[in-house]
């Protein structure tokens, strides 16, 4: 787990992750693209102002004649009329019979001459502060029977090249930029499409309570399976443990408390034996020490069947008035060992939904506190009524000690039992039951003192269903 | 009341019928399932206490198996304190259960409950003086009056009927009342003798308090 904090935040996603790497290739791809536009448009350029300098010199070439041993030269307009078609560029030119410039600009010199008549030689040089590019023709032309070689230099800026180049390259730009931001939604919407397995494989997993063992059936992508298979065997295992341990509780509960059983039935029957009060004292000790570990021990593992249970609620319909009748039957004959009555005030059908065997274990140690916290002869009431028209409220009154109203509010905290406890057996664990399942039904448990004072007053409050 | 006990640990089994037999009950025992259903084919009972995990099997299918040809009503003795595995039991048949290990005096009290809602009828009436005590029932008949007796009373009345004329202590009397609240004192005992002597000094009987040593009943 140490190794993900060095992992920068998004490497931590995979969607993320294939989201970035995909537009990374997108902008090397999109640059890629916008300097190979780039470079073709102005190549291409250079080459049509090339053709069309070739041509100019060619007419200039073929406009030469010779009379009388001197070479003349008649401008042809149409010349410099194509060239016009490149922009506003400056047209350069030069005719020239060896060293001795016939007309044009006598600095005008190429940065290479053709060596053979009718060859072409292409060049670029900086003139006058511009860059040019300069193409050449050679021409023989016959002066006195001599054969002169002439050449024709054409000369042009190129501002106009360099604008539709430059032009060019903005428009790739936009496509390159445009091109990215497609690349970089279509990655997106790749790796989200590419994960969707692993996204509905772990909400799968995710929906199951967490006591739902059974193997996993699902189609998933080849890449996933071994993940599946994985995941199936770990649940197997899981599933076995604590079967396993289930059975070791129930065993284990069936080991110790068989013998406690016969201590504490030893021990009461010595009690009407022994005759000094010391050995008496004893016994009740002995008994008292049974009592607690064993109601302990119950309360336990009530505890552990409710987290266990309340994980995956069972959602069964339940009539209160049913189940508060079952658990103050099941309660009386305790109740009537100190004389406590305990009457059930119920009118049912009242339907809740969840699990009868929690709402139970929840009411029964709710009433069993009562009787074991009440003084003989008094009585405990069970109320079943409407709380408001959405719940209802099961009621527990009782005229014993009450809660101290320093403590009311942390009764229902684990192991904690009220200051007011003296002697009485407990664990602790019997409000904590009740509010757990309450709250796993979507209810709750409501510690009060009456309003005319004595007594303790629990209720449980539960959505109807 | 004629009680079958079936229950695999000795020891145990010895306390409850010692405990039993001192309340003057009669109790046969059965280690096996094997046995208790010998002693089903020959005796009558008032009253079977099951324990649900013995070498022989399960309890729980053995009381499936009696429900349909017994009428006996049983108590259930259980380790399995689990809510699921009450309610199981309950369910195949069993009138009541109670959880290892468990007070006599609860076990007592649910057994009279049990009989009770099965409407058993109990012979064992004890007079006394002028008076019918049904311990079974919790009343006490006089004068053609019969009046229920509440829990302690009655617990307490019964150890006086069944020691006519001995000298009970008070720690002896609150052993056999309160073994299970440790909260109660020897003056408890006094204010149930109270109660019982306006109860019973019409009838004839008396309790007399036996200086500095405890109490005995007499009645003619």
């Amino acid at each position: 787990m140490s190794s993900t904090t060095t992992v920068p935040v998004f490497w931590r996603s995979i969607g993320q992750r294939l989201t970035i790497l995909l537009a990374g290739i997108a902008a090397v791809l999109a640059i890629l693209s916008w300097w190979m536009i780039t470079s073709f448009a102005r190549e291409a350029a250079e080459r049509t102002q090339d053709n069309v300098l070739v041509a100019s010199a060619t007419t200039i070439a073929e406009a030469l004649r010779s009379e009388q041993g001197t070479i003349l030269l008649e401008l042809p307009y149409s010349a410099f009329a194509m060239l016009d078609a490149i922009g506003e560029d400056r047209v350069f030119y030069r005719v020239a019979a060896g060293a001795q410039t016939l007309t044009g600009y006598e600095d005008l010199i190429p940065p290479s001459n053709p060596e053979r008549p009718g060859d072409v030689a292409v060049g670029t040089i900086d003139y006058r502060g511009d860059q040019l590019r300069t193409v050449t023709v050679m021409r023989t032309v016959l002066a006195d029977q001599n054969p002169v070689p002439v050449l024709v230099t054409v000369a042009q800026t190129r501002t106009g090249v360099q604008a539709i180049g430059s032009g060019l390259s903005q428009t790739a730009a936009v496509l390159s930029v445009a091109l990215f931001i497609l690349a970089v939604g279509l990655g997106t919407f790749a790796a989200g499409n590419a994960l969707q397995p692993l996204n509905s494989f772990a909400q799968a997993v995710t929906r199951r309570g967490p006591s739902d063992l059974r193997p996993l059936r699902r189609k998933v992508p080849d890449e996933l399976s071994p993940l599946l298979v994985a995941l199936n065997r770990l649940m197997e295992r899981l599933g076995q443990s604590i079967r396993r341990s289930e059975e070791f509780i129930a065993e284990a509960a069936h080991r110790v408390r068989t013998p406690l059983a016969t201590v504490r039935a030893q021990a009461e029957l010595a009690l009407h034996t022994v005759e000094k009060d010391e050995e008496k004292q004893m016994l009740r000790r002995i008994i008292r020490a049974v009592d607690e570990s064993s109601r302990s021990a119950s309360q336990l593992l009530d505890h552990a069947t409710v987290s266990f249970r309340a994980d995956a609620l069972a959602q069964e319909v339940v009539d209160l008035a049913d189940l508060a009748e079952k658990v103050t039957d099941g309660l009386a004959p305790t109740a009537e060992m100190k004389d406590i009555t305990l009457t059930l005030d119920a009118d049912g059908p009242a339907s809740v939904r969840g699990d009868a065997i929690l709402l139970e274990s929840a009411l029964r140690n709710v009433v069993d506190n009562s009787v074991k916290y009440s003084p003989a002869e008094t009585q405990i009431t069970v109320t079943l009524a409407p709380a408001d028209n959405a719940h209802w409220r099961l009621t527990v009154r009782d005229e014993g000690r009450g809660f101290s109203d320093a403590s009311l509010p942390e009764l229902t905290a684990r192991f904690k039992r009220g200051t007011n406890v003296d002697q009485i057996v407990g664990s602790g664990l019997g409000l904590t039951i009740a509010e757990d399942v309450l709250v796993a039904h979507g209810g709750h448990l409501k510690l009060s003192t009456p309003d005319d004072g004595a007594g303790a007053c629990v209720s449980l409050i539960l959505p109807a269903a | 009341m004629r009680f079958l006990l079936v229950e695999d640990n000795i020891e145990l089994a010895e306390a409850i019928i010692a405990r039993l037999s001192l309340d003057g009950h009669a109790v046969d025992h059965a280690k096996t399932l094997a046995a208790a259903d010998e002693w089903l084919a020959v005796a009558e009972y008032d009253l079977m206490l099951l324990d649900v995990m013995l070498p022989d099997g399960d309890g729980r299918a053995f009381l499936r198996k009696t429900r349909t040809t017994e009428r006996v009503p049983v108590i259930v003795l259980t380790a399995r304190s689990q809510v699921s595995d009450r309610v199981d039991t309950l369910d195949l048949g069993a009138d009541d259960y109670i959880t290892k290990p468990f007070d006599f005096a609860e076990l007592e009290a649910r057994c009279r409950a049990v009989l009770r809602r099965r409407g058993t009828p109990t012979p064992a009436l004890i007079p006394l003086g002028g008076a019918l005590f049904d311990p079974s029932g919790g009343t006490l008949s006089h004068d053609g009056e019969t009046k229920p007796l509440r829990n302690r009373e009655l617990r307490l009345l019964e150890v006086f009927a069944r020691n006519k004329g001995k000298i009970l202590s008070k720690t002896q009397l609150l052993d056999r009342l309160f073994s299970q609240d440790a909260e109660v004192s020897e003056n408890a005992i006094e204010v149930y003798v109270a109660r019982l002597r306006k109860r019973l000094s019409a009838a004839g009987v008396e309790i007399e308090t036996v200086r500095g040593v405890g109490y005995r009943m007499t009645w003619a």
